[in-house]
C-alpha cells in the first residue's frame, strides 16, 4: 500500500505522538527531575548506604536468577524439543507459561503460603533457614517471573534448526555432551543470548512478588525498586525515588543497548 | 561389509521394514532404490545406527553394532539436506570428527586440505555454509564424512534437493570418487537412472521389503516380479508380451522397414497398431501408438530409425516385440 503524502506524515505524527506520550515524556521527565539539581546531588542520592544495598541486592538475586534459568531454562527446552512425546508434556508447555498469565502478586502470595510458616515447607525456617522475608524468597519470587523467557526464546530456535546437524556430528564421533557444546550451543546461542537479556530486564524490574515476600527493611532487604517505592511513598522522598528510578532506567538501558549490539555483530545463524 | 539380518521397523501402525536382509560387499557402490516410503532410508538409519530397530542385526565388518551408538559403528552419513555446521567454516566442518578425535592440529590442517582438494573445494576453505551453492555443500559434507576415514560410506538421497544438472554432475563425479577411493558406499535414491547410473547393484526395496538385488541392468532387464519392472522404468504391452520401449521395433505394413529389421520367429510378437502421437526429443523418439484392440503402448525408437520410417499421426504400422519368458508371469500387471 502506497499512502499519499499528507497521509504519510499523519500516520507519522500520530505514532510518534503516541510514543511521547506513553514511553518519552515520563521518562524524561524522571531524568529531568533526577539530574536538574545538578549531578552531585544526584550522586549523592544514589549512593546512600540504602541506595547502595539496594542495588548490591539487585545484582546479587540477578547473579542468582539468570544462571539458573539459562541452564534450566535450556535443559527444559531441549527436553520439550528433542525429547519426544511424553506424559504430562502439555502439562508442562501449560505451567511454563503460567509466569506470563498471572500477577506477581499472586506468585507472592503462593510462595508464602508454600514457604511461609505453616506452609509445606515451613519449617525450614525453624530450622534457621529463612526462605520468605529474606534473600532466597525474592530470588525465588525473580525467578519464577522470569521463567519462560529463556525457555520460549530458545524453543522455536531449536526447533527450527532441527536434529540433523546433531545427527551428523554422532556419526562424526561426537558425543552427546561434545554436540551440545560444539554444535547445538552455538547454533541456539542467539536465542539463548536475547533469552537471558530479556530474563535480566524482567528480573532488574520485578516488583509485586518480591515485595511479598522482602521484609522490606531500607539498607537489607530492598531492591532497586522496592528502594524506588519506598523513598516515594513511605518516606516521601520524591527526589530520591527519582534518582533511584534513573539508576534502574540504567541498567535496563546497558541491557537494551547489549542486545542492539549483539544484534548488529551477529552474522552466522 | 554389511549385513542386515532380519530387520524390522515400525513407526505407529506403519511397518517401515518388514524382514529386512541385505548383504553389502566391501568395496562396492550399491544403491538401495524404492519409492518414497518405501523404508530404504531407515534402513540406510537403521545401518547408521540413527534409527534403532525393533528386530533384526546389522554387522558391519564382521562386527554386530546393533547396540553401538552411531558414533562408534566407523561410518561416514551424508544427508539430503547436507546437515551443514552452519556456525562452522568449511575447513571447520571438514576438520570435525578429526577435532573429536584430538588429532595434531598439522595433521587435521593437512588432511583437510587433501580432501579439500578430493572434492573441489581446495579455494573455499574459509567460506561459510551458506556462502556455498548447493552441489558444493554436499561435497563438503562428503569430505566431512570422509575426513575420518569410515568403513562404510552412507548417503541418504545425497542428490535429492539438487537441481537436475547439478545432480547429474555429481554423480558422474561420486562414481569417479568411488573408483578413486573405493569405500563401501551404500546410496539410497528413487530415482532409478541415479540407481543404474552409479550403483554397481542395486537393491530395490518396496513396503519395507527388498524386492530384488542385482547388477542394475539385471534388475531392470529381468524384473523378479511386476512391482520391480514397472518402478524400473516403462513398460509396453505388445498384444500378450510386455516389454521395455526401446525393444519394439515398427515397420510400414508391407515391408517398408526401418532401419531395424524387426525380430522373426517363434519368440516374436506382431501386431497391426496405429500412430497416435510422434514426440521428438532429441536423440530419441517416442512413439505413441493403440493396437487393434484399443490398448496403448509406446515405442521408443532412436532418431534415424524414426525419421528413416517417416511416421505421422494416424499412420498404419506393425509392431514386433520379443516375447520376453522374464516377464511373462507378471501378465496381468496393469500399465
Amino acid at each position: 500500500m502506497r499512502l499519499s503524502l499528507p497521509a504519510r506524515l499523519g500516520v507519522r505524527t500520530v505514532a510518534l505522538a503516541y510514543l511521547a506520550v506513553l514511553v518519552a515524556l515520563p521518562v524524561g521527565m524522571v531524568l529531568q527531575r533526577a539530574l536538574a539539581p545538578g549531578l552531585a546531588t544526584f550522586w549523592a542520592s544514589v549512593t546512600t548506604p540504602a541506595a547502595i544495598a539496594a542495588f548490591n541486592l539487585t545484582l546479587t538475586l540477578l547473579a542468582i536468577v539468570v544462571p539458573l534459568n539459562v541452564i534450566l531454562g535450556t535443559v527444559t527446552a531441549l527436553v520439550l524439543v528433542r525429547g519426544g512425546s511424553f506424559r504430562g508434556k502439555a502439562l508442562l508447555q501449560a505451567f511454563l507459561d503460567l509466569p506470563f498469565a498471572v500477577s506477581p502478586v499472586v506468585i507472592g502470595v503462593a510462595l508464602i503460603a508454600l514457604w511461609g510458616a505453616g506452609g509445606w515447607f515451613g519449617g525450614l525456617a525453624d530450622a534457621g533457614v529463612r526462605v520468605i522475608f529474606a534473600t532466597p524468597g525474592m530470588a525465588l519470587a525473580t525467578a519464577f517471573v522470569t521463567l519462560p523467557f529463556v525457555v520460549r526464546e530458545v524453543e522455536p530456535v531449536l526447533r527450527e534448526v532441527g536434529d540433523e546437524q546433531e545427527q551428523a556430528a554422532a556419526t562424526l564421533g561426537a558425543t552427546g555432551w561434545q554436540t551440545f557444546w560444539r554444535i547445538t550451543l552455538p547454533s541456539i546461542r542467539w536465542g539463548l543470548t536475547y533469552g537471558t537479556l530479556l530474563t535480566v530486564a524482567r528480573g532488574l524490574g520485578e516488583y509485586g512478588a518480591v515485595l511479598l515476600v522482602s521484609s522490606n527493611l531500607p539498607g537489607v532487604s530492598q531492591t532497586l525498586t522496592l528502594l524506588v517505592h519506598a523513598r516515594y511513598h513511605d518516606v516521601a522522598n520524591t527526589y530520591g525515588a527519582y534518582t533511584a528510578a534513573t539508576v534502574l532506567m540504567g541498567l535496563s538501558l546497558a541491557t537494551l543497548v547489549a542486545t542492539a549490539l549483539l544484534n548488529r555483530t551477529r552474522r552466522h545463524p | 561389509m554389511i549385513t542386515v539380518t532380519g530387520a524390522t521397523k515400525r513407526f505407529g501402525d506403519f511397518l517401515a521394514l518388514d524382514d529386512v536382509s541385505l548383504e553389502i560387499p566391501a568395496g562396492s557402490l550399491t544403491a538401495l532404490l524404492g519409492p518414497s516410503g518405501s523404508g530404504k532410508s531407515t534402513l540406510l538409519r537403521a545401518m547408521a545406527g540413527l534409527e534403532n530397530l525393533d528386530g533384526g542385526s546389522v554387522v558391519i565388518d564382521g562386527v554386530d553394532v546393533t547396540h553401538v551408538p552411531p558414533r562408534r559403528r566407523g561410518i561416514g552419513f551424508v544427508f539430503q539436506h547436507y546437515a551443514a555446521f552452519k556456525h562452522m567454516t568449511v575447513r571447520d566442518n571438514v576438520a570435525f570428527g578429526l577435532t573429536i578425535r584430538k588429532r595434531p592440529r598439522a595433521a587435521i590442517r593437512a588432511r583437510v586440505d587433501e580432501l579439500l582438494e578430493l572434492v573441489g573445494l581446495a579455494g573455499l576453505a574459509e567460506r561459510y555454509p551458506d556462502e556455498l551453492s548447493g552441489g558444493q555443500r554436499q561435497r563438503m559434507a562428503l569430505a566431512r564424512a570422509l575426513a575420518v576415514e569410515p568403513s562404510v560410506l552412507l548417503l541418504d538421497e545425497p542428490f535429492g534437493a539438487l537441481d537436475a544438472t547439478v545432480r547429474a554432475e555429481l554423480r558422474a563425479w561420486l562414481r569417479r570418487l568411488h573408483d578413486e577411493v573405493h569405500v563401501t558406499t551404500v546410496l539410497v535414491t528413487h530415482d532409478q537412472a541415479e540407481a543404474l547410473e552409479v550403483a554397481d547393484r542395486v537393491a530395490v526395496i518396496h513396503q519395507g521389503r527388498v524386492q530384488q538385488v542385482d547388477e542394475p541392468l539385471a534388475v531392470y532387464d529381468r524384473p523378479a516380479n511386476a512391482f520391480v519392472m514397472g518402478f524400473m522404468g516403462s513398460v509396453a504391452r505388445v498384444g500378450d508380451s510386455l516389454v521395455r520401449p526401446h525393444r519394439i521395433a515398427l515397420r510400414r505394413p508391407g515391408g517398408a522397414a526401418g532401419v531395424t529389421t524387426p525380430p522373426h520367429g517363434d519368440g516374436v510378437v506382431t501386431v497391426p497398431a496405429t500412430v497416435e502421437r510422434v514426440a521428438r526429443l532429441g536423440s530419441e523418439t517416442l512413439v505413441e501408438l493403440v493396437d487393434e484392440a484399443g490398448q496403448r503402448f509406446v515405442a521408443r525408437l532412436p532418431r534415424d530409425e524414426a525419421e528413416a520410417l517417416g511416421l505421422a499421426r494416424g499412420d498404419s504400422v506393425e509392431a514386433s516385440a520379443p516375447r520376453d519368458p522374464a516377464t511373462a508371469d507378471f501378465i496381468d500387471y496393469s500399465i
